[in-house]
């Protein structure tokens, strides 16, 4: 690969970055914190394109003959810099989805022991992600919960067994670390819900709770008074 | 000032003398353009055929790697392209003990100071290399950068709230391991494994022409050797169920060797993998340590920018050794702090 070929990769590599920043494309892939430094890398991608194919035109203005090159060799790059493309095309044309219930299925809940809860926020029904619940559900024993009312957002995950469970991914860095926290659904739950849609569940703790497949974890359950059907959140992921 | 060195000028051979090409050809340009132009045609059939869940899955965490790490690559790509044109090699001499010995520990203490993860430190130590750093001191500091960097000791201090003493045996099993390495290879290492610097020369460039030709330089090499990395990482965490891991978690032996592996396996960044270990409940503390040891010195894109850094006979002698190492180090360790 030639030095115009490789600025264009840095171009395609830069570009892809930069629109996938400053849209919410990053978010299927990558923390909301990690969106500065994307747009300062791809600012600097593109630099280094705009660099690479000024020096190399200034060459040739300079010497036509010598074949842009500085010792009289030709300068092939190396072959695996063809490989960037896959990442561009990737990004910029398939753009898959964030993870859900494919890969949710395949790991087991991964929450991690608490021991300290604080008083649940006002509000009835009071608002609460995933990890939140499934947290106090498991390892304060739904104390910190109580009677309250509750309202959780997430994707519907069918077990191995048919059961709807509803489930949030959770992120530390990136989707290559990302581990489902799962709720097992009961009470009001109606039948044939479609794996991967997003509904918002209303419910109240039960002590019922089960073992994941994959891990043993524990899967708390939620006795369910309303579920609904709402659009994806821009975040996906929780954290 | 100083001049702008080169370490390869005149090692190419002379040009051939029948060197009159015609015009135009098909390049490298042309063959990107076609392939480009090929990819927006076909690309409905090329979409649909990735929509099933388990190739979904497979781009999205390929994607997901590739972006997490390109800023931290750029960045490292940066300051080490600041290295090889600002920094002139009487700095490293004076800043680290003539004694390469001595010069071990002193380059992994100060990868204290390279807060990013592993696809920083693989330029940067390359570029230290070319500015007359002793080899064994910058593959020390290429080891213990990522590994013991504030931001990853606070994201250890984090994912275990109920275990600190996992901090201070992961920054003490790290740094025990690069300076071993470091050791190691004063004693065993031969010089010709590492493959001389393939850049080009920037002698009589400009300090800006030599920067941008060494940004250029070290995001194609690096950053397509990321990709390689990236892939077979994907490839793993969309393949391999989670159930096998369940079934070695009780023995100590295969559980500690188990984890390692997966460390090397998943390739998951330095400042991320301590949620990771934290996840993993059912296995000891020592095997999780394991993985956080050997996951910041060998993992696959590892293994796959070292050998387009420092060539394949390179990275085939030491990312072994390193696994070997860091294993044996974190049992140690382990015992006795954990």
């Amino acid at each position: 690969m030639n030095r115009q070929a490789q600025s264009v990769i840095l171009l395609l590599v830069g570009g892809a970055i930069l629109r996938a920043s400053v849209t919410d494309l990053y978010l299927r892939y990558v923390k909301e914190g990690l969106r500065p430094f994307l747009i300062a890398a791809g600012v600097l991608l593109v630099a280094a394109a705009a660099a690479t194919l000024w020096y190399e035109l200034r060459a040739r203005r300079d010497a036509p003959e010598a074949d842009h090159d500085e010792h009289g060799h030709k300068h092939t790059g190396p072959w695996v810099a063809w490989l960037l493309v896959l990442p561009v095309f990737a990004l910029l044309l398939v753009a898959p989805p964030a993870l859900g219930s494919y890969a949710a299925n395949r790991s087991g809940t991964a929450l991690s022991e608490t021991s300290d809860f604080a008083p649940l926020p006002a509000g009835d029904p009071v608002t609460v992600s995933v990890v939140d619940y499934a947290t106090r559900a498991v390892y304060d024993d739904g104390k910190s919960l109580g009677g309250r009312r509750v309202k959780i957002i997430g994707f519907v995950l069918v077990g191995d067994d048919g059961a709807p469970y509803l489930a949030r991914m959770i992120l530390s860095c990136c989707a290559a670390d990302a581990r489902p926290v799962k709720i097992g659904l009961d009470g009001a739950v109606p039948t044939g819900l479609a794996a991967d849609s997003w509904i918002e569940v209303t419910g109240r703790y039960t002590a019922k709770s089960t073992k994941d497949s994959v891990n043993d974890g524990v899967i708390p359950y939620l006795d369910v008074e309303q579920l609904r059907q709402v659009a994806a959140p821009t975040n996906q992921y929780e954290e | 000032m100083w001049p702008v060195t080169s370490t390869e000028a005149g090692t190419e051979s002379p040009a051939p003398a029948d060197r009159r090409e015609p015009k135009w050809r098909f390049g490298s340009v042309e063959a990107l353009a076609a392939l480009l132009i090929g990819v927006v045609i076909f690309r409905g059939p090329i979409s649909s055929g990735l929509s099933h869940a388990a190739l979904a899955t497979w781009t999205t965490v390929f994607i997901a790697i590739v972006t997490q790490a390109m800023p931290f690559l750029v960045f490292g790509v940066a300051l080490s392209a600041v290295i090889a044109v600002f920094v002139p090699p009487s700095f490293f001499a004076r800043a680290l003990p003539s004694k390469p010995a001595l010069a071990v520990p002193v380059a992994s203490t100060a990868g204290v100071v390279l807060p990013g993860c592993e696809c920083a430190s693989v330029p940067v130590a390359g570029a230290m290399m070319r500015r007359g750093v002793t080899p064994s001191a910058a593959l020390a500091f290429l080891l213990a950068a990522p590994a013991i960097n504030p931001i990853v000791l606070t994201a250890t201090a984090v994912a275990f709230p109920d275990n600190p003493e996992m901090v201070a045996a992961r920054f003490l099993a790290s740094l025990i391991v690069a300076c071993a390495m470091g050791w190691l290879w004063l004693r065993a290492g031969k010089t010709e494994w590492l493959r001389p610097p393939s850049r080009p020369s920037f002698e009589g460039q400009s300090r800006a022409a030599a920067f941008w030709g060494s940004v250029r330089h070290d995001v194609v090499h690096a950053g397509g050797f990321l990709v390689l990395g990236a892939m077979a990482a994907a490839t793993l965490k969309a393949v391999v169920p989670e159930e096998w891991l369940q079934a070695v978690a009780g023995n100590p032996v295969f559980s500690v060797l188990a984890l390692a592996a997966l460390a090397v396996l998943l390739s998951i960044c330095s400042e991320a993998d301590a949620f990771v270990a934290a996840s993993l409940s059912q296995f000891s503390l020592t095997a999780r340590l394991a993985f956080l040891v050997v996951g910041p010195t060998v993992d696959l894109k590892l293994i796959a920018m070292q050998a387009g850094t420092f060539g394949r006979g390179f990275a085939a002698r030491f990312a072994p050794t390193t696994f070997a190492v860091a294993v044996l180090v974190s049992v140690l360790v382990g015992a006795v702090l954990l």
